[in-house]
């Protein structure tokens, strides 16, 4: 325990370092990155050993502020998520010192360094606070921080909008996090977890809903998820990294706790979950499929991954209410795997975008093509994390969605059944979504012919950027191969989580077929070994020869006759338009001989446009029916304050 | 033989997704008689014992009437009224199949709700609810008027496996009483079938809408 | 723990998979009158294209060069799954059947990059095409093997189909059709055979999976025909284990019912090609909308029983 709080101190120490040099960015930027990886490092030992040992650690000290105490619980939940947190912090930081060259001079990168640091600071306190106002004050400083980074380019709207939404959705979030905190707490001294109770009734289905609202907010589930879409391609490729992998987990986080103080559980709350959880993965994957840029693209498979694990959550809470409880822990501890994969291969592939960004110096798709051939040490990392999203074997991405599956199937009795079918149909839409999605973003930017001059002019991605993605994809691979060996951990998360103590027996039901999974990947490692080697000895001694593409006899082809990303996803964003409703702008051609003509699609936001806007309009025009209460005069102002405080005199009386 | 009239069920549960999908008029006529010869296979199947002489004349009657004189009438009725041979649905085909798949759920659910007598084959209940949703189906989201005739001969044959649910032996009143009810009811639309295509241009009764005067300019078509 | 028969089970599969496309076209020749290739072809084919010299596209990377290679061990680490005559193979475990569809996946996820790498409007068509159909078409799979998980009350495919017997047929007759005729809609799709996709033509509009193959040659050419007929031989046995399951006790009967019967779908691969016309592209989801229905009406009567 002492060595998070060691590794907080130094994230906060250099941090306070960073804006204190920041008229020097090489110091600024030194003194901030050591910080970070340091305190990473620091922070894996103790997170690993709650892990392995499954024993709770705790802190407390005495605080000033009233009902607050600030007391640290490292137990093994909060170690399953840090350990992500620390890894990709430290990885996203090395990344950082390659990606910020560019900015040198031109942005105030101290201030970055102190923003990304306080970011990660605080995402440690909101793992291991044990006391409400403490979790809270974390959670504001996560957000703050999190706002600073996303303004990184205010000179952009886009940047200021995306700034803006953040901003709304995390306040409103932490409105309803601060009732729900409120109800749970109503009757205890400080608010401390320990000390919180159950409202009876109704009341425990009201902090229900606040929580899932609240951390929904951050999670970004649908139909809460229109900040993520906005937020995760204004922030600087390894912020995006960091805030997709790891900060939208902490509203994860928090529904878990939650749900652990709520017992017992009522069937309609996991009900909930696993249908916001369906629609969030079968929707975000289809919104991915019709973006055009590409750090949209990874923004909407992130609410897709999340959708993922919600729904794993419900179908467990819904197993554990109708006391299937091996189904019950399997689907959490697929839910938690999954969110140890998904942090390190959306991390992975926000890097690659990073680079792609800073290489051809744009992320749009249908500006992109080649890159493969420019880029060559970022094509194989980014085709494997494509590879991992799209939850293929033997990487990691399959091996949480597989227990989910097995966890789908395992039910007996009627409510748990039909709630497996529901997670498995909407597992498998959404997969084949994602895999749509992916191989339309990877092959549009990295393969084929350059479309525009910018993605012939790539530069490939800084050495410091290649080890941090390097790091990950390695990652990647181990987390798939050794699953059986992960479900150690996962399982002390879940068993302290939830409290399922034959959970941990339940699970030994899960691991042989992991180990089968892990033996299959290593048979097919093997066996495309076998194949290639095959191949070699086919080709022996034989040059192969070096053609154009076959063209079918057409005299000038060019690059810009490739299938690009509008046109790949074509068939399926008509079939599913009144979903979509994508604006398009046709060209009219009248003549035989047509000159210059352009085109465009695009896909809306559809719930901002749809629900968010029109209810804000609303909001706003209610707001201005009292907009005669500020008229400027001094005289009434005063008039307000006498009249407020005879009221709270007569009330007191 | 509890098994085979299993099987009749889902062949009709079949013949409601074909119906719910099917693009051309005179395809949606044959399944229609093709379910309503089904139907009137099933109470012989469904009968303990051997069949009373009665009821396999019964049987023979409604065979003949919906696999014969019903397709008859109705394909004279649509080269009559000269309309085109396709159906012309509002909503698309993965639509009409989702809903049909939806209405078959319902049927289930809500025949495990019910407080009905127990039958020797599992799915009367659902398959008959089922019939009588797509009835309303084709009824609702096609535009022709003899797709509205077909939609409630789809019904009268849910109910008609619906009855049985309830009395494996039908009374002869029972019997009697839906079959002059089918009868009348396609009498009935026949005589309006050709009164409406004599009098308009077509027995598209989205153009029906211009029956009254004051709508006309308001959604010109 | 047995090596000897699950090793032979999966030499055979290997040996035999390329018969099953001979099979099918002999079928439709002599639907159109024809004598045919001979049943052999296919062999001759990949030996010819396995000596010959391949020519890269100059835009292409190491991704079309790894795309056919990487598809094909997918393809074969999947036959390791995948039962033989009732018996399960080599890997049989809980949940082997996501496995198998995810595997599939990747042969899939790498044809698509391949085809991309080209550069090329024709291999970008197919592409998008294939990954469209993969949209409609695993759904509907995956709630057809649920149903038959739901039927059978195991959880891995050796499991399965190793319960399955003539009785299963006798007490859950229309549960089974229902499953049967999903799968053959999967088959027609997954493999490119004629109402989904036409194996034969050669125009590149009406391509889908002859089009992504466009500009392979050489060895990964025959990497790629030899991966389509695993496949076909992988959706074949599944059909096969469920329309004739045969557990006389003895393996060698078995195996040769197994064999007769996976010739026997591949003459109804034929014989439907034949006496169907390939749907316009855009109905082609409908087809896969109605296989998806299936396996859901299935489902649904396996729930209520």
């Amino acid at each position: 325990m002492l060595l998070v709080l060691l590794s907080l101190l130094v994230l906060l120490a250099s941090s306070a370092l960073a804006f204190v040099l920041r008229k020097d960015p090489a110091r600024a930027q030194d003194a901030g990155a050591y910080g970070a990886v340091a305190a990473s490092l620091t922070g894996l030992l103790p997170a690993g050993r709650v892990l392995l040992t499954g024993m709770p650690e705790t802190l407390a000290l005495p605080w000033a502020v009233p009902l607050g105490s600030l007391s640290f619980t490292l137990d093994p939940l909060a170690a399953f998520f840090l350990a992500p947190l620390f890894i990709l912090t430290g990885l996203a930081a090395v990344y950082g010192v390659d990606y910020l060259k560019a900015y040198e001079g031109k942005k105030p990168l101290g201030l970055a360094w102190a923003a990304f640091n306080i970011l990660t600071a605080s995402m440690v306190v909101v793992f291991t606070a044990a006391n409400a106002v403490l979790f809270m004050l974390g959670w504001e400083l996560m957000a703050a921080a999190a706002f600073l980074l996303v303004l990184f380019e205010h000179e952009r709207e886009q940047s200021r909008r995306a700034a803006y939404l953040y901003l709304a959705a995390g306040g409103a979030g932490a409105l309803l996090l601060l009732a729900a905190f409120g109800l749970l707490g109503r009757s205890a001294a400080s608010l401390d977890f320990a000390l919180f109770s159950v409202p009876a009734g109704g009341g425990a289905s009201a902090v229900f809903l606040l929580c899932l609202a609240g951390f929904g907010l951050k999670a970004g589930f649908i139909p809460l998820h229109v900040w993520v879409p906005e937020a995760d391609p204004a922030a600087p490729g390894y912020v995006a990294a960091v805030m997709s992998g790891v900060m939208m987990k902490t509203g994860i986080y928090g529904l878990i706790r939650v749900l652990g103080f709520l017992s017992p559980w009522q069937e309609w709350w996991g009900w909930a979950m696993l249908l916001a959880g369906a629609a969030s993965c079968v929707l975000g994957g289809l919104f991915a499929l019709a973006q055009h840029d590409l750090r949209r693209v990874l923004a909407y498979s992130s609410i897709e991954n999340i959708g993922i694990i919600l729904m794993a959550l419900g179908l467990g809470t819904v197993a554990a209410v109708n006391g299937a409880t091996a189904m019950s822990a399997l689907a959490f501890a697929g839910a938690l795997l999954h969110v140890l994969n998904h942090a390190l291969f959306k991390g992975l592939l926000f890097m690659g975008a990073g680079a792609v960004l800073r290489g051809a110096g744009t992320s749009e798709l249908d500006a992109l093509g080649g890159l493969g051939k420019r880029m060559p040490r970022t094509l194989p990392l980014f085709l494997l994390a494509s590879a991992a999203a799209c939850a293929l074997p033997p990487l990691n991405g399959f091996t949480g969605e597989f227990l989910i599956y097995l966890a789908a199937f395992g039910g007996a009795a009627a409510p748990a059944a039909l709630a497996g079918i529901v997670t498995a149909l909407a597992l498998a839409v959404a997969g084949a979504l994602a895999a749509a999605a992916f191989t339309r973003a990877a092959g549009t930017a990295f393969l084929g012919e350059p479309r525009t001059g910018r993605a012939a002019g790539a530069q490939e991605a800084g050495p410091l950027m290649i080890f941090s993605m390097r790091a990950l994809a390695l990652l990647c691979l181990l987390a798939g191969l050794a699953g059986p060996l992960l479900l150690l951990p996962v399982g002390t998360a879940v068993a302290a989580a939830f409290g399922l103590a034959p959970a941990l027996a339940a699970m030994e039901g899960a691991a042989a077929p992991l180990v089968y999974v892990s033996a299959a990947g290593l048979l097919l490692i093997s066996l495309a070994a076998l194949v290639f080697a095959g191949r070699a000895l086919a080709l022996k001694g034989k040059q192969p020869a070096a053609a154009g593409t076959w063209d079918c006899g057409y005299a000038a082809p060019t690059a810009r006759m490739q299938y690009g990303a509008a046109s790949f996803s074509q068939p399926l964003t008509d079939f599913f338009q009144p979903i979509l409703r994508k604006i398009g702008q046709y060209p009219v051609i009248t003549e035989y001989f047509p000159g210059k003509a352009s085109f465009s699609t695009e896909a809306q936001a559809v719930f901002y446009n749809s629900f968010y806007m029109p209810a804000a309009a609303r909001l706003r025009d209610l707001a201005y029916r009292f907009s005669w209460i500020q008229h400027g005069r001094l005289q009434i102002y005063i008039l307000y304050i006498v009249v407020t405080l005879l009221l709270l005199l007569l009330w007191k009386l | 033989m509890n098994t085979f009239a299993e099987l009749i069920i889902v062949f009709i549960i079949l013949i409601d997704l074909a119906l719910a999908v099917t693009g051309s008029l005179s395809s949606c006529i044959k399944l229609v008689a093709l379910q309503g010869v089904v139907a009137g296979i099933l109470p012989l199947l469904a009968m303990h014992g051997s069949p009373h002489f009665r009821a396999v004349a019964f049987a023979a009657v409604i065979i003949a009437l919906k696999g014969a004189v019903f397709p008859w009438l109705m394909m004279r009725a649509r080269d009559r009224s000269g309309a085109r041979k396709d159906v012309e649905p509002l909503i698309s085909y993965p639509a009409s199949i989702l809903l049909c798949l939806g209405a078959f759920i319902a049927s289930s659910w809500l025949g495990s709700r019910l407080p009905l007598p127990e039958t020797g084959v599992a799915w009367i209940v659902p398959a008959s609810l089922a019939t009588i949703f797509t009835g309303f189906l084709l009824i609702t989201t096609r535009t022709k008027a003899i797709t509205q005739v077909l939609g409630y001969l789809v019904i009268e044959n849910g109910i008609y496996i619906f009855g049985l649910a309830l009395f494996v032996e039908q009374p002869m009143m029972v019997e009697l009483a839906i079959l002059l009810d089918v009868f009348v009811a396609v009498f009935v639309m026949g005589i309006a079938i050709f009164h409406i295509s004599r009098e308009f241009d077509h027995i598209d009764t989205a153009e029906l809408s211009e029956l009254s005067d004051w709508r006309r300019g308001e959604d010109g078509r | 723990m047995e090596i000897v028969k699950p090793l032979v089970q999966l030499l055979a599969a290997l040996l035999l998979a390329p018969l099953l496309p001979g099979v099918i076209n002999r079928v439709k020749a002599f639907f159109a009158g024809r004598r045919g290739q001979p049943l052999l072809q296919l062999y001759y084919d990949l030996a010819k294209l396995l000596r010959k010299t391949p020519v890269y596209s100059r835009t292409t990377t190491w991704v079309f060069k790894a795309g056919p290679a990487i598809g094909l061990a997918a393809l074969a680490a999947a036959l390791l799954v995948m039962p033989f005559a009732g018996r399960p193979s080599a890997l049989s475990f809980d949940g082997d059947f996501v496995y198998l569809i995810y595997l599939l996946g990747l042969a899939r996820f790498c044809a698509v990059l391949a085809a991309l790498d080209t550069g090329s409007a024709f291999e970008g068509m197919g592409a998008s095409r294939e990954m469209q159909f993969a949209v409609f078409s695993e759904p509907g799979f995956f709630l057809g093997l649920a149903a038959l998980a739901a039927v059978t009350g195991q959880r891995s495919l050796g499991g399965m189909f190793g319960v399955l017997t003539g009785d299963s047929w006798r007490v859950a007759a229309p549960v089974l059709a229902l499953l049967t005729a999903s799968f053959f809609i999967a088959l027609l799709a997954e493999n490119s055979r004629v109402p989904a996709d036409d194996p034969n033509t050669h125009l590149e509009l009406t391509m889908i999976h002859e089009a992504m193959i466009l500009d392979h040659s050489g060895p990964d050419l025959a990497y790629i025909l030899y991966g389509a007929a695993l496949k076909l031989w992988l959706f074949g046995s599944l059909i096969a284990s469920m329309v004739l399951p045969s557990h006389s006790g003895a393996w060698a009967r078995d195996a040769a019912m197994f064999l007769l019967v996976m010739l026997g779908v591949a003459a109804a691969v034929g014989v439907t090609e034949s006496v169907m016309a390939r749907l316009r592209l855009t109905k082609v989801p409908y087809m896969l909308i109605t296989a998806f229905a299936f396996s859901a009406l299935a489902l649904i009567f396996q729930m209520g029983r």
